[in-house]
């Protein structure tokens, strides 16, 4: 497509769109129940879960990308595991694994928001559930869900954000294949390398807009509904 | 005792004063990342037969420039190819006169696990191959020639499908130690660098260099070396027997 007479490919930016959008589905799918066991835990390993998923937001994403490069290589743990399952493929270079290493990198933004939004939720209510015979199950559905649909909203919106603007991983582990790892961050990378800056220009301005306009919604919920974020 | 501002501030600057007069000059250089070792190297022997000092600065040749285009205080840049200190040449960032190719680049084959060095090009339609990791041909010249030797040897179309792109050679090389892909084209200089993984790693075979272009990695002086005394010692030091052993010891020619 022809932008200001500079050749963008919108290839990457569909491919990131489809990885973040997977990747946001599967995060909210795990991290929901793992969010909740951990709100709930009493124990002391508790401490040590909440740091082992917030570690993705200090750990450089070169650091997480480098292990996945080794548990995801042909021979690599994960792949072994995997291969129990069926699986016949590779990981590396391709989007199955660009979206296990999303999971990876992008976890802490939907288990932390959810996190506070559950323990925002008065223990008096799930009792009162109890009193009246409510499963486990149906507690959650019919009080916890409801009470934190925002946390739900917050935590979508700033796992897909983070998930497009993922890098560090996606060097490491992608191979640059267009339509199957060359998302719009390497693509920018690129046109920078190749001095060619029109097209650079033309696609940071893109995420730059992109970005302000995710975090103005997340922080214009935070402010309309007082939710809690990171 | 309780100094004030003034009084910290009055030594500071007579330190620094005292500094720049009785240690010889310093000078930034921009380097591309894969000649990190070379160019260290280098710089130690240079600090240790002149009275001057080289700092560097490493990173993707294009992103450097990018900085070098902002302002960033390099006095020389060392490049991976010859495009880009060309182009610093054209905006005027660099001294027209000061090009030259300080290095040429050699290109081998590399697997972890086959066996490259006695099946050479025929290891490129092996069965036990997935995928083949290259160096961005876009970006890196590295990769341009792989597709380029690819394409000489008419096996370019058959490969094709199995190619990864490494955004640099020293990721491609990464790629192909882990044995993320099986085969690889990497630079000479990743193979036989003394600590090199690949030293007791799967092996390798050197592309003649008559089936490629030669990858040349060029030099510029900045605008900013013009009046550094180090920056030029360092450009006449790098011409020097000892600099040039030192290049050709890490796997790079030196071009006549």
């Amino acid at each position: 497509m022809q932008i200001f007479g500079a050749e963008i490919d919108l290839q990457p930016i569909w491919l990131t769109l489809e990885i973040a959008t997977i990747t946001t589905l599967i995060l909210l799918i795990i991290g929901t129940p793992l969010a909740w066991w951990i709100t709930r835990m009493r124990s002391s390993v508790k401490v040590v879960l909440e740091a082992l998923i917030a570690l993705p937001l200090v750990l450089p994403p070169t650091v997480l990308g480098f292990y996945l490069l080794i548990i995801m290589n042909p021979n690599g743990t994960l792949t072994e595991f995997l291969r129990w399952f069926g699986f016949e493929g590779q990981l590396t270079f391709s989007k199955t694994g660009l979206i296990i290493g999303s999971v990876f990198y992008s976890l802490p933004f939907t288990v932390q928001p959810l996190m506070h939004a559950f323990e925002a939720i008065p223990q008096r209510l799930l009792d009162a559930a109890a009193t009246l015979r409510a499963h486990a199950l149906d507690q959650f559905l019919t009080i916890v869900l409801p009470l934190s649909q925002r946390g739900f909203l917050v935590a979508a919106t700033l796992t897909f954000a983070h998930t497009v603007g993922e890098f560090g991983v996606v060097l490491m582990v992608g191979g640059n294949i267009p339509g199957q790892t060359r998302v719009v961050s390497i693509d920018i990378f690129d046109h920078v390398e190749n001095l060619e800056y029109t097209e650079a220009h033309i696609l940071s301005g893109m995420m730059l807009v992109f970005s302000l306009f995710v975090l103005m919604l997340v922080y214009g919920l935070n402010r309309r509904f007082g939710v809690k974020v990171g | 005792m309780k100094l004030t501002l003034c009084h910290r501030l009055y030594v500071l600057s007579l330190t620094l004063f005292m500094t720049s007069n009785t240690l010889a000059a310093e000078t930034t250089i921009a380097v591309a990342a894969n000649f990190t070792k070379t160019i260290e190297e280098i710089g130690q022997a240079f600090a240790q037969d002149t009275e001057h000092k080289a700092r560097f600065s490493f990173g993707p040749t294009g992103k450097l420039f990018a900085q070098i285009s902002n302002g960033a205080p390099f006095d020389l840049f060392f490049a991976a190819n010859e495009k880009t200190p060309k182009a610093a040449i054209e905006k005027k960032f660099a001294i027209k006169d000061s090009y030259f190719i300080y290095a040429q680049g050699a290109l081998a084959l590399y697997s972890a696990s086959l066996p490259v060095a006695t099946q050479k090009q025929t290891i490129l339609t092996h069965s036990k191959i997935r995928f083949i990791s290259v160096a961005n041909p876009k970006t890196a010249p590295y990769g341009t020639q792989a597709i380029h030797y690819l394409k000489k040897t008419g096996l370019y179309d058959t490969v094709k499908p199995k190619l990864v792109n490494g955004e640099s050679v020293a990721h491609a090389f990464q790629y192909a130690i882990t044995g993320n892909a099986q085969l690889g084209f990497v630079a000479l200089s990743h193979l036989i660098d003394p600590i090199s993984p690949a030293k007791n790693k799967g092996e390798y075979w050197v592309i003649p260099t008559s089936d490629y272009e030669p990858i040349n990695q060029a030099a510029v002086m900045l605008k900013r070396g013009e009046n550094n005394s180090a920056a030029q010692a360092f450009l006449n030091y790098i011409q020097s027997d000892k600099a040039q052993a030192i290049i050709k010891k890490y796997g790079y020619s030196i071009p006549k």
